[in-house]
């Protein structure tokens, strides 16, 4: 039987400690829309996605108010378009013509972001690949619900040099398209190594084209609960830090795995897995970044906050796979810059910088996340960049991802802001040397060593 | 069987447990347990009900009991139990 006490906790958690389910995500295969006439194929596009998600808002905004946890965020996951759009798209106006039968029907059912709008080239690209690609910058300015996510890489295939080298290019015309509001179109664009077909988080969810018809992900958060669950175990040893995050990873969870059964039941859609990520928010408390301080760091950023990231990473996965039949996505902690709060305020002063950051991304969930940088930031430089972190993902055989917003017309040290929970942040400094000769070679960089287990 | 679980907390009088049981007894809800208890003046209290004679939607429920704690100067929330028991359960 229940014990009061355990019942106030949960109330606690919710509205003290910004529990919540982050995000409720519906998988969309549109592989049965494929059409050769693009008129046909955005009119069936549009019947299948808002047929489809028809009921996914009443239902999730209903689960939530019955067991007292809101669902922040309700979103739809699509096949890659480019294997959607190959047929009839013959030029990137084409593809942005897609975009906007996408927002439309987003807008439609009511969910605030639909991810799939993606190419998976981390081999090579076709010719619709490359046509999606180039049609980004302007698909992300007229649309406002469409999220998109191009895999440059993989431990399986090697990195895409060519493919990086383009988005370099892509990420910086997309910030240009969007420059009257600091850039925010590259707050929709991530790239990806190693990406998991079934991640219910945005920017980078797509319906991956072995998945079913249909499926219901959920991402989990709460990284307020983790650090006031941490507060009480101050000067402890490790074996009580790793204890602690593992028993609250385990109840977080179980609101995820119920949340995502219950959705699966009411939607007559199948359950696919649960994400169990620590996705910070702007409000105060909602932050990874405190989570490390409580860890014992005076900011994030000092010496020994990878050690910190790598024991809250693997402590959250522990505790989270006992509480779910099947986890998937991401899972683990995040760490955007501009989404979270004290992480922003510890690049503000200095103590986090984009080379700490790139190591953190070694043992985090995904990778360098949110980050603003100067809007003058050469392209070949944001190759660069984009070539180390998929470097990391390859080699280390997980997932890795870079979502940087050079903010047009400002430099080091002015604000971006970018509104609800993508929040705002100080520009952050990028190294000045130049890697034009390194990026501009072409070609693949081959698999590691490694990926060869047949 | 379909149960729910109430919790009251608010400053402590003569019959906020009456009105809630009332209205619990109008709406053909049957109360399974309850448990409280009381720190200087104030109540907190929990009951798990069963709502399946209950006709009407989960929403209309939850803000009924809302309103019947406003009426009483308590917070009174709503929710299906299963949450409590997948977060505080193995």
């Amino acid at each position: 039987m229940i014990e009061l006490g355990e019942v106030l906790e949960t109330y606690e958690m919710v509205s003290n400690e910004n529990l919540d389910v982050r995000t409720i995500t519906m998988g969309i295969s549109l592989l049965d829309c494929i059409d050769p006439d693009l008129d046909r194929l955005c009119e069936k596009v549009y019947t299948k996605i808002t047929e489809s998600a028809r009921d996914l808002v009443t239902v999730g905004d209903s689960i939530g108010l019955e067991y007292g946890v809101p669902v922040i965020n309700k979103r739809i996951s699509i096949t890659p378009a480019a294997i959607v759009g190959g047929a009839a798209c013959r030029c990137p106006d084409d593809f942005v013509e897609l975009a906007k039968t996408l927002d439309r029907a987003a807008k439609e059912v009511g969910v605030n972001f639909i991810g799939g709008y993606s190419a998976l080239v981390q081999k090579g690209m076709t010719e619709a690949d490359r046509n999606l690609i180039e049609s980004i910058p302007k698909a992300l300015a007229c649309t406002d619900c469409v999220c998109s996510s191009i895999s440059l890489g993989s431990t399986r295939t090697g990195i895409n040099m060519d493919a990086v080298r383009l988005m370099g290019d892509i990420v910086v015309r997309t910030a240009e398209e969007t420059r009257d509001s600091d850039s925010i179109g590259c707050a929709k664009l991530v790239v990806f190594c190693n990406p998991p077909d079934d991640n219910p988080f945005m920017a980078g969810a797509f319906h991956g084209v072995t998945e079913a018809d249909r499926i219901i992900n959920v991402g989990v958060s709460g990284p307020g609960v983790v650090k006031t669950a941490l507060s009480k175990v101050h000067g402890e040893s490790f074996e009580v830090l790793c204890e602690t995050i593992k028993k609250t990873a385990f109840k977080v969870t179980r609101v995820g795995q119920l949340f995502a059964k219950e959705a699966s039941r009411r939607l007559n859609v199948p359950f696919g897995i649960v994400d169990l990520s620590l996705a910070p928010t702007p409000a105060v408390g909602d932050s990874i970044a405190d989570i490390l301080h409580e860890m014992g760091l005076e900011y994030a950023g000092a010496p020994g906050t990878t050690a910190a990231l790598a024991i809250l990473n693997d402590q959250v996965k522990k505790g989270g796979v006992m509480a779910s039949s099947y986890v998937g996505g991401l899972s683990g902690a995040f760490i955007p810059v501009t989404e979270d709060r004290s992480m922003a305020e510890a690049a503000a002063i200095g103590a986090l910088t984009l080379e700490k950051l790139e190591a953190m991304t070694c043992v985090c969930s995904v990778g360098l996340d949110m980050i603003a940088i100067p809007g003058d930031t050469p392209a070949t430089t944001i190759s660069g960049i984009i070539a180390d972190e998929m470097a990391i993902g390859m080699v280390n055989q997980k997932t890795t991802a870079v979502r940087l917003i050079p903010v047009i017309g400002k430099g080091v040290g002015d604000f971006a802001e970018f509104g609800g929970l993508l929040g705002e942040a100080q520009i952050m400094p990028v190294n000045r040397y130049g890697c034009a000769g390194f990026v501009n070679r072409g070609g693949r960089i081959p698999a590691p060593i490694h990926s060869f287990k047949n | 069987m379909n149960r729910i679980i109430i919790t009251l907390v608010g400053k402590d009088r003569v019959g906020l447990i009456a009105t809630m049981c009332n209205y619990l007894a109008q709406n053909n809800i049957n109360i399974l347990d309850i448990k409280q208890t009381t720190v200087q003046e104030y109540i907190n209290m929990m009951m798990i009900v069963d709502i399946d004679g209950f006709q009407g939607v989960f929403s209309d429920l939850a803000s009924g009991l809302e309103s019947v704690g406003e009426s009483i100067g308590c917070i009174v929330k709503a929710h299906r139990e299963d949450i409590f028991n997948m977060m505080h359960r193995i």
